[in-house]
């Protein structure tokens, strides 16, 4: 029975499962290295032991989620050969460099510094760890230009051409790195990152004041987290509008799966809510703003917008799941947003630390990065098919020969090795979190001898595991 | 477009670099994943904690080279890379569920209370060899050919599961464990290293066996193989490379008696370079043995191009610093590493 799987289907669940896994600890560590880096700078230009205290905290956290992104990335940047290999063989000329680059120049620098972060307290001078906080972060960055970069041009291939046997060969790197949706892309997902690890800051923070733990601590915390929702949650706005346009001028079929509409008109309406229909092809229920989209979309009244009719039905986008998950991400967006504009009204009636409904507000929203990272990917991708590399290369065409019956038991193996192994990775982050910043020892060791540079010992030594095997924390 | 080709021969130097990034993840990872396969032996906690320290600021950047074997591969011949990929689907996955396994003990096992230690203990171990054994039929697999049709993998789900292929992942297992006690007789003292340098012992005389097997089986099984090594003038000329081999065995074999602490992870890293070098000589000038030479399987020349006017650049500043890191981390661990 296993053999009638399909194994294009089969493979793209692997592939969606997997990625959407590993995304969420990028989304995650690539926010959370930034805002240790500010953290640490804070600690060692103020000296105030708050800031030591929380960085020590959330590199532990860090720790642990970047270990979980590294093992899941290894796998994707394997699956490529595994399930998709006819695409590998196609596109490799073009997208293999900028893949070997996120090697070379990403990759590794976190990895060497990523030890040196967490262990080399005692090794090396303050400057030098903060040196590599800094690096590590860098890191993550570099490493998002490069893969978003591969991402994007399959969105919006340009600089190749297609020669013999479908084989793309590329015609001028800097058009294919930096293809047309590329830097809305880079911008719209760091600023994802970046937010995503704001609001579990934030919720965190307000974990600890609605229980009164920690207070001093959880008032940064929740400060700098309220920070950016001010100032960066409305900047994503913008650039996801951006992103948007540039979107419609290339790939015009996902655009209008990601508003709902069917035909193409003049002063196309803006559908809030509604059930697309595939069969009947059209949106079911709908809730509309008369001429809305063609005012965001082409900023007139009365500009046209193509519905999806203008395409062949094969080569449409599923639209339901677009356009569901575009709203998804929206919405949760302008819940940012109006998290900012509470969190600056409650700042000046001086209450934003002790009002109990905004802590638990911020608390609900913690997770709420993760669901949006994941919702705007589902946009993108899915809005692409049936493509693979957009207008050039079907997905169909893209698979292995492989049986059906090898990725549906690897699919299953990554299933129950990820709930069980990421599910424990999320209950240490939590225990991690209920614990809290460690206080004890605020005096201890602070004059002992450091090292070969004779500077005074950052106290963690103190929380070094003794000879009897305490507990490591 | 940058096209370095018309100068130098940049497929066989790309050839030679994913070899060599392959050989660095071997000798690199391969003591990490060694000390993991010995971790469940070790006498005592205290003892395991402190393995687990000497490796735990590098495994990251060790695993990082697998990445570049495997990026390097898809981006400087992605024929091979989408035909060798489907063609050893099923090792290669396993592989990567045990890297995951081990990969996340390293933080968790630092996290966790005294009872479910013993889970990431074991996952470590566990995942250790997995990975290991894994990789090693892969090598196998590789070894004995791959069938090919047009562009694409053309064989069947289990063609790499042969008694050969078998062994030899058996014999990375053993390997490897001979890097791990070697590391760890370097890297730590007292009643660790000299549980490490029993170990050690040990796993000298199955290395040696082992590779005695391969070499053996080898020639016998493939006919290009033995016509390159046992046809004159290749016999004379290829000699020095097994007694090379040999005098490894013996020196470490005296290291490890005269209590050395440093030269026997350097020796058993010379015993793994003779025999790399061996399996380069018998799979040469093939990438896909024994169906499709480095040379088909090359990326367009602008792509290997740009690839290695950056690798140029890049590598050594890489080397640079991941030297930088095992210079920070030097000396004997002890476990002041957790943080
Ligand atoms: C926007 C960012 C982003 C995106 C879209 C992806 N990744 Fe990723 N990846 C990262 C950002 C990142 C990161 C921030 O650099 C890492 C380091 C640790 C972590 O949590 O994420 C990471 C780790 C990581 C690693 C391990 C690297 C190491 O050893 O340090 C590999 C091999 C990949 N990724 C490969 C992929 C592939 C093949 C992707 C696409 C299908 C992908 N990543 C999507
Ligand atoms: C990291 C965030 C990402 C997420 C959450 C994500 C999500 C998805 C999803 C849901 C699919 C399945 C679409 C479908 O089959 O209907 C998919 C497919 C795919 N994506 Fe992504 N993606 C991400 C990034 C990337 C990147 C960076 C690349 C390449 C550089 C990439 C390459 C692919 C490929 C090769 C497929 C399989 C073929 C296909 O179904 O189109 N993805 N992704
Ligand atoms: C507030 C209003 C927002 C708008 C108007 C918006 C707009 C968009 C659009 C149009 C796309 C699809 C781009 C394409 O594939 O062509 C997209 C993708 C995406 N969005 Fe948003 N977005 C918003 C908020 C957010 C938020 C709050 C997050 C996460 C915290 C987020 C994360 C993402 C991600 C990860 C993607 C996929 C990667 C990409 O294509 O850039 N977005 N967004």
């Amino acid at each position: 029975m296993l053999n009638s799987l399909d194994p294009t289907v089969l493979a793209r669940i692997q592939f969606a499962f997997t990625v959407s896994f590993h995304i969420l600890f990028p989304a995650f560590t690539i926010g959370l290295a930034s805002w240790l880096v500010v953290v640490e700078w804070r600690w060692l230009k103020t000296g105030n032991r708050l800031y030591y205290e929380i960085y020590r905290m959330w590199v532990k956290i860090f720790a642990v989620a970047f270990g979980m992104g590294v093992v899941s990335g290894v796998v994707l940047s394997y699956q490529f050969g595994t399930n998709w290999s006819a695409f590998s063989d196609k596109v490799g000329n073009v997208l293999g460099p900028l893949l070997g680059f996120e090697v070379l120049t990403a990759f590794f620098l976190e990895a060497s510094f990523l030890g040196i972060m967490l262990f080399g307290w005692n090794r090396v001078s303050p400057k030098m760890h903060f040196a590599s906080t800094v690096i590590v972060a860098t890191g993550t960055l570099i490493s998002a230009f490069w893969i978003l970069s591969a991402n994007s041009w399959m969105h919006t291939p340009t600089g190749f051409r297609v020669g013999d046997e479908g084989l793309f060969y590329p015609t001028s790197w800097l058009e294919i790195i930096f293809n047309p949706s590329f830097p809305y892309r880079l911008a719209h997902m760091t600023i994802a990152a970046y937010l995503t690890t704001a609001f579990v800051v934030g919720g965190v923070g307000a974990y600890y004041l609605y229980h009164k733990r920690h207070q001093a601590h959880a008032r940064i915390m929740l400060g700098m987290a309220m920070i950016m929702a001010v100032f960066v949650a409305p900047t994503q706005l913008i650039v996801g509008d951006l992103h948007g346009l540039n979107t419609l001028q290339h790939q015009p079929a996902k655009v209008a799966a990601m508003e709902g509409l069917w035909e193409t008109r003049k002063g196309a309406p803006l559908v809030l809510f509604g059930w697309p229909d595939d069969d009947a092809e059209k949106t079911r229920f709908a809730v509309e703003i008369p001429k809305l989209s063609s005012l965001i979309l082409t900023h007139e009244l009365d500009g046209e917008v193509k519905g999806l009719k203008e395409w062949p039905k094969e080569d449409r986008p599923p639209v339901g799941i677009v356009f569901w998950s575009f709203r998804v991400m929206v919405g949760i967006g302008v819940l940012m947003i109006l998290t900012g504009l509470a969190a600056v009204y409650l700042f000046f009636k001086k209450q934003l630390f002790t009002t109990r409904w905004f802590q638990l507000w911020c608390m609900a929203l913690t997770p709420s990065g993760f669901v949006a990272v994941l919702a705007g990917w589902i946009v993108t991708e899915v809005g692409r098919q049936p493509f693979i590399v957009y207008n050039a290369m079907y997905t169909a065409d893209a698979i292995s020969p492989v049986a059906g019956v090898q990725v549906g038991l690897s699919l299953l193996a990554f299933v129950l090795v990820y709930f069980a192994v990421f599910g424990a990775g999320a209950y240490y982050i939590g225990r991690l979190i209920l614990k809290g910043p460690d206080e004890s020892d605020r005096d201890g060791e602070d004059n002992k001898a450091y090292g070969s540079h004779g500077v005074s010992a950052p106290p963690l030594v103190s929380d070094l595991v003794s000879e009897t095997g305490d507990e490591h924390v | 477009m940058f096209d370095l080709s018309q100068y130098i021969d940049v497929a066989l130097v790309w050839y030679v670099l994913i070899a060599t990034a392959v050989f660095l993840y071997v000798l690199l990872d391969g003591f990490d994943l060694g000390v993991g396969i010995l971790f469940p032996f070790a006498p005592s906690d205290k003892c395991r904690d402190r393995m687990m320290s000497s490796i735990a600021p590098f495994w990251d950047g060790n695993e990082t080279w697998l990445i570049l074997g495997g990026g390097g591969l898809f981006a400087a011949f992605p024929m091979a890379y989408a035909i060798l990929m489907p063609a050893f689907y099923v090792p290669i996955i396993v592989m990567l569920l045990g890297l995951i396994l081990r990969g996340v003990s390293f933080e968790f096992r630092f996290k966790a209370r005294e009872r479910s230690r013993k889970i990431w203990d074991y996952a470590f171990h566990f995942g250790s060899i997995i990975a290991t054994f894994s990789q090693g039929m892969v090598l196998g697999a590789f070894v004995q050919g791959v069938q090919v049709s047009g562009r694409s993998y053309g064989g069947g789900m289990f063609d790499w599961l042969s008694g050969f292929s078998l062994m030899t992942g058996l014999a990375l297992v053993f390997g490897y464990a001979l890097l791990g006690a070697t590391w760890l007789i370097m890297k730590t003292e007292d009643i660790t290293q000299d549980w490490a340098r029993r170990c050690a012992g040990y796993l000298f005389a199955y290395v040696a066996f082992f590779m005695g097997m391969v070499s053996l089986v080898s020639p016998i099984m493939n006919d290009h193989i033995r016509e390159l090594w046992f046809s004159r003038p290749n016999i004379f000329l290829l000699q020095p490379l097994p007694m090379l081999s040999v005098l490894f065995f013996f020196l470490l074999w005296r290291d490890i008696r005269h209590k050395n602490d440093n030269r026997p992870f350097f020796l058993s890293q010379g015993i793994f370079l003779t025999n790399y070098i061996g399996l380069g000589i018998s799979t040469w000038p093939w990438l896909v043995p024994f169906e499709i030479t480095f040379r088909r399987a090359a990326a367009a020349p602008e792509s290997q191009s740009l690839m290695l006017a950056g690798t140029v650049f890049l590598l050594p500043i890489v080397l640079a610093y991941t030297g930088y890191c095992y210079y920070v981390f030097r000396g004997k661990s002890s476990h002041d590493s957790t943080y």
